[in-house]
């Protein structure tokens, strides 16, 4: 019988949590993400889609969310669809069953490893780190920029920052964090 | 260098990569009866300007849309930038 045991994106058995005078850096795992893109000519998309989610999709570089779902905008025509992992498990399967043909639906759970930042250096750390004008970010706004040369969302979230990075590259991902973080706060 | 996004605003080249002259969306017709002459064009033929440049850009590290910049290739002034889709229907070359 295999014996399988499931592994955090930096591959311990629990989620990581680093803590800093004026920072939290927290490894988020438990996350289902599922990516939908708008199929063209397909008016009756967005309709199919709010009746799932609870809420219109939402613009160019916001994030929405309901009580169930929330999504975030991350290209022309298309956003991803976050939900918790419990429950969840199968996020893709339920948005494709919901919008039918008038979207492509991907799996993407596994693709991401996200980091929260919280604390008062949050915005310190994150200026250092990516382009991205994350002091004037409202709370809701996503962008997507480079940190480390890897292609990272920046989702601002009420008290918490969100980083959602590429899995394989979680170690790195964090290792930025964790350097920049030691850089503003010192070494706890 | 900044490329000014059409949907995004302001976005350093870092998270671009480039493809190269948007003449490339005019792709032949390989049913034509010149198509492997056109093809030979499309594929080996390019203009080296020294001036206005229209090229391909694609947002790679950022929302992941194709864009075609208007550069000027003597003083890398950008002078406009629009979604290549968009460029694409005004050629009608797509719906």
């Amino acid at each position: 019988m295999h014996n399988l045991k499931p592994i955090t994106p930096l591959g311990a058995e629990t989620a990581r949590v680093d803590q800093f005078s004026a920072l939290t850096i927290a490894e988020v795992p438990d996350r289902a993400l599922a990516s939908l893109t708008a199929r063209e000519g397909c008016k009756e998309f967005r309709e199919k889609a709010s009746a799932f989610l609870g809420f219109e999709l939402p613009s160019v570089g916001q994030s929405a969310a309901g009580s169930a779902y929330a999504a975030f905008w991350i290209g022309p025509e298309s956003w991803m669809v976050d939900a918790p992992y419990g429950g969840n498990e199968d996020l893709a399967r339920q948005v494709k069953a919901a919008v039918e043909g008038s979207a492509s639906v991907v799996e993407q759970t596994d693709g991401w490893c996200r980091f929260d930042l919280s604390g008062e250096a949050t915005i310190a750390v994150l200026e250092r780190l990516c382009n991205a004008d994350c002091q004037q970010m409202a709370v809701g706004a996503v962008t997507r920029t480079q940190i480390h040369h890897l292609g990272c969302f920046m989702w601002r979230q009420d008290g918490v920052f969100t980083v959602i990075g590429p899995r394989s590259s979680a170690g790195s991902l964090h290792h930025a964090l964790m350097q920049t973080a030691q850089s503003v706060c010192g070494l706890d | 260098m900044l490329i000014n996004h059409p949907l995004l605003g302001p976005r350093d080249a870092q998270e671009f990569t480039y493809l190269g002259d948007a003449a490339l969306i005019q792709r032949p017709d390989w049913q034509a009866d010149d198509a492997a002459d056109q093809f030979h064009e499309y594929l080996y033929l390019r203009d080296n300007p020294a001036g206005l440049h229209r090229e391909l850009w694609f947002h790679e590290a950022g929302d992941r849309s194709w864009l075609v910049v208007t550069r000027n290739t003597v003083t890398h002034e950008i002078t406009d930038v629009q979604l290549a889709r968009d460029v694409a229907r005004n050629e009608g070359r797509s719906t």
